[in-house]
């Protein structure tokens, strides 16, 4: 009896909830607005939107939309590098160490205020005296906050000029201003939001003052971000009236949500993922190589590692095709030099490949036909973890027995700047879209003592002194022709590959999947971040 | 003169009205809420401190100068002695303010306040859903013991409770939106929607409804039925398994016995004899499957895409924003407290004996 009565009152409750499920079925599937532009990715690393501290992908993604620079790459064609962006014009003094550019005239920041030659001045100034973790970008050219005043400046309103403290190739120098802390902000709209002497820096933070294409209209930190399309933008009409970027973690739930129209673009699905959708006919997957290298590096102080036969046999240890056959299919292709391709004095050649007899030969004619024992140390993330698992058991193969020790970022990160290792497992981004960023890392070590402390250098933390990379990559980056300073990095490169204690391994391959009416979605390349404003659908 | 003083001064001078009875309950339960309180600030703040991961290089990125890293950690005080670092965390949070997140660059306190009402929405209406289902099951179950009524319903609740929500919330998402079209994908709204209507309450239903965009709360429907019909699954089995069981102890009792020999009905028997016995720990149970919920399902958070507190607070702890871990835990914690409160509260309005 009890229970008929529950039962009716189920139905009564279920009689009532019908009419809303009825109106969830019609509001569900709707397609995205023709002039919006929907993307699922992860934006957790947003953590500040100040174009002079911010150093993640998701803020320089953000950037490279909001902000203008002097200098600017063009989407539609990365390779052909730096060109004219706020500055229509530049002329280089003939000891090379003034740069003096035109400002493009009539040109608006969103607040409504002319960009001008004392915007520059602000904001470079800017870059300079907040010491950010990006500053070094542009203070390697030799500004300080103390001589800032004379060395940055503007000459008249449509005049910048910049004076380094010595010569620097000028590719070298432009290449720097395209990065996103170069971004010119609006002077007065920060300034009149700056307390107690920050330059705005609390404001921006959260807020935005640029003359991009977009301009931002929310923020939700882990949530998302929501850009607006300026009418009328210098480089092009904006086909996408808003950009909506929206935190999804899951790449299960990106992927459903693309499969289902809710998204045009989901940024980061995994490999099983991807694979899923391949069939979709509605769908498509555009491959981005990116500046991200995989590579292996032997600590020079260590004993073994240090016989340059050794270092030579483990390079022929890797099982570089086995690996992008496997697990990092379509994520990594093989490359073997320290600049990644695409970028200028980009080094395609792959002399190595897995062969055990070879290493073996090369072992023994170093005194270890034995083997040895070594140690490799890793930080905990998958795709790490099985390299360093691959590597364990073709090491093997020769009579080296490994060991993986794992920890978090700090800890092996922390032994690594300590030079406290054999073997580090490990990935290297360029910091800035020049090719010095990473021939000044893997192939310059002016000191390697222990008290030198240049933790910022791969190589002084592998101990390897460099001596002849150290010379040509510091020549190199002083070379005014563009086509003779490709061709010193190529050859850097060479006598890096043959010589150093690294054996690069792989180069980051971005797939983005999108709706297939989407088109003109440029991520940036090795080189730079995302483009929005040329995406049409 | 501290408050135990105050109150046997109060208690020899011979005060036992029931005015003075209450306040001395009061201020035993405030004092045992700030000490909770404080002792959870610090194992918290000790568990922030020895965790393996570095919030000054989360500040600064890997990248950074020796000279910046110096900068920072000086800046954010970790230069001083643990205990001062402590006492200067106590002081501030006394004060209400817990700094800054350095994820967000927003103070904790305005991040928290923002993300709250997400879960507050979500975990509401999932335990509306388990009280309204799941005591009903409970007495229908008890009612039916060891017929299959009661056997099926033990079922639903066993498998509720055991199957993983990561799974469960998949699986949702892949049939309910992926196949069926039925409700809403991750997130609260669909994206196009996003920033139309203003925050007032922080609860995008009462938000839009109040906006009057009727089309925005329909979509805020489609796109909360899942996460909450889920989170709502695992509470209903176990509110109804608890409801099942104290129905069953009361069953037992002779005042029940009495009231059936005395030939009132059974339904009676059930709604107005035992049920009202059975409210009062299940208030417990209710209170504290809804601290649960608000603590952040932090699972279905993440698979749901839902801005909430345990997404906040997940976030925050895989980004090393100490700030903001300890703030979040600070406010997981004071709901715990209040809702415990609140149920020993209600146990003295429901029954008598306890007052």
């Amino acid at each position: 009896m009890q229970f008929k009565r529950s039962l009716l009152s189920l139905a009564l409750a279920a009689s009532v909830a019908m009419p809303i499920s009825g109106a969830i079925i019609s509001e569900a599937g709707a397609a995205t607005p023709p002039n919006m532009l929907i993307i699922a990715g992860r934006i957790d690393d947003l953590i500040s939107l100040d174009p002079q501290e911010m150093f993640e992908f998701s803020g320089t993604d953000m950037a490279n939309n909001i902000y203008d620079k002097l200098v600017m790459l063009d989407p539609a064609d990365l390779s052909k590098g730096y060109g004219p962006g706020l500055a229509e014009s530049w002329e280089i003094s003939e000891d090379g160490k003034t740069f003096t550019f035109k400002m493009r005239e009539g040109i608006k920041f969103h607040s409504g205020n002319a960009v001008t030659a004392k915007d520059a001045e602000f904001s470079i100034r800017r870059a300079v005296a907040l010491k950010k973790t990006p500053s070094f970008i542009l203070t390697q050219f030799g500004f300080t906050p103390e001589n800032m005043n004379d060395t940055i400046k503007a000459v008249d309103a449509n005049t910048f000029q910049i004076t380094t403290d010595k010569k620097y190739a000028p590719s070298f120098v432009l290449n720097c201003f395209t990065a996103a802390i170069a971004s010119i902000v609006d002077s007065e709209l920060v300034k009149s939001n700056e307390v107690d002497g920050d330059w705005g820096n609390g404001w921006l933070k959260t807020n935005s003052a640029g003359s991009g294409a977009f301009k931002l209209q929310n923020w939700k930190p882990n949530e998302s971000y929501s850009l607006t399309a300026v009418p009328g933008y210098w480089r092009g009409e904006v086909a996408m009236k808003r950009v909506i970027v929206r935190h999804v973690m899951e790449s299960a739930s990106q992927r459903l949500m693309l499969e289902k129209g809710d998204v045009d673009i989901a940024r980061h699905l995994s490999p099983e993922d991807i694979a899923s959708i391949s069939t979709n006919e509605d769908l498509k997957v555009e491959d981005t190589l990116r500046g991200r290298l995989m590579y292996i590096s032997f600590n020079q102080k260590d004993k073994a590692l240090s016989h340059p036969k050794v270092a030579e046999a483990l390079k022929y240890l890797v099982d570089y095709k086995g690996m992008t056959g496997s697990f990092l299919k379509g994520q990594y292709t093989i490359q073997q030099a320290f600049l990644p391709q695409t970028y200028m004095g980009e080094l395609k050649d792959t002399p190595y490949s897995l062969n055990v007899e070879k290493a073996k030969a090369l072992l023994a004619e170093a005194g270890y036909a034995d083997g040895f024992d070594v140690e490799f140390i890793v930080r905990n993330a998958t795709e790490r973890l099985e390299i360093a698992q691959s590597l364990q058991n073709t090491f093997g193969q020769a009579g080296i027995n490994a060991k993986i020790s794992t920890g978090t970022g700090k800890q092996i990160l922390g032994r690594y700047r300590a030079r406290d290792f054999q073997i580090y497992v490990g990935a290297w981004g360029p910091d800035y879209p020049d090719p010095h960023t990473n021939a000044d890392t893997f192939a310059n070590n002016p000191d390697n003592r222990d008290e030198a402390k240049l933790t910022g250098k791969l190589a002084w933390r592998n101990a390897y002194p460099a001596k002849d990379l150290t010379v040509l990559t510091d020549l190199a980056v002083q070379e005014s022709d563009r086509e003779k300073r490709a061709r010193m990095y190529v050859e850097a490169q060479k006598v890096f590959q043959k010589e150093a204690p690294f054996s690069v391994m792989f180069q980051k391959i971005e797939q983005n999947s999108m709706r297939a009416n989407v088109t003109g979605f440029n991520p940036g390349g090795a080189i730079t971040s995302v483009f929005y404003w040329p995406v049409k659908k | 003169m501290s408050i135990a003083d105050s109150t046997a001064t109060v208690a020899r001078r011979g005060y036992s009205s029931p005015l003075y009875k209450i306040l001395k309950g009061l201020i035993a339960g405030l004092f045992s809420v700030t000490l909770t309180m404080v002792g959870l600030l610090f194992v918290t703040f000790i568990i922030a401190r020895v965790m393996p991961v570095d919030p000054v290089l989360a500040v600064v990125g890997e990248r950074a100068s020796q000279e910046i890293y110096e900068a920072a950690y000086k800046a954010m005080g970790l230069d001083q002695p643990l205990y001062v670092q402590f006492l200067l965390f106590l002081k501030q949070v006394a004060m209400g303010d817990f700094g800054m997140s350095t994820l967000t660059a927003r103070p904790v306190v305005e991040d928290i306040a923002r993300v709250f009402p997400a879960t507050l929405e979500l975990a509401t209406l999932a335990t509306i859903a388990g009280v309204g289902i799941g005591v009903p099951m409970g007495v229908l179950a008890a009612v039916n013991e060891g017929r299959w009524p009661d056997q099926l319903i033990r079922l639903v609740g066993l498998f509720g409770y055991s199957m993983p929500i990561f799974w469960f919330g998949l699986m949702g998402l892949l049939i309910f939106y992926g196949i069926l079209g039925w409700v809403g994908g991750p997130g609260r709204i669909d994206i196009y929607y996003e920033d139309i209507v203003p925050a007032v309450s922080g609860m995008i239903l009462i938000d839009s409804l109040l906006a009057g965009e009727i089309e925005i709360f329909w979509n805020a429907v489609s796109h909360i039925i899942l996460p909450a019909s889920i989170l709502g699954y695992y509470s209903i089995a176990y509110i109804s398994r608890m409801t099942r069981s104290f129905m069953l102890e009361q069953f037992s009792q002779e005042y029940i016995t009495t009231a059936r020999v005395k030939g009132v009905s059974e339904t009676s028997v059930i709604w107005f004899h035992a049920l009202p016995n059975v409210m009062i720990p299940l208030i417990t149970v209710i209170a504290l499957s809804y601290a649960n919920l608000l603590e952040g399902s932090v699972l279905t958070e993440i698979i749901f895409s839902w801005p909430g507190l345990g997404n906040y607070i997940t976030n925050a702890l895989l980004s090393a924003d100490m700030n903001a871990v300890l703030g979040g835990t600070v406010v997981v914690g004071a709901i715990f407290v209040g809702l415990n409160l609140f149920s020993d509260f209600m146990y003295k309005v429901v029954d008598p004996r306890a007052r």
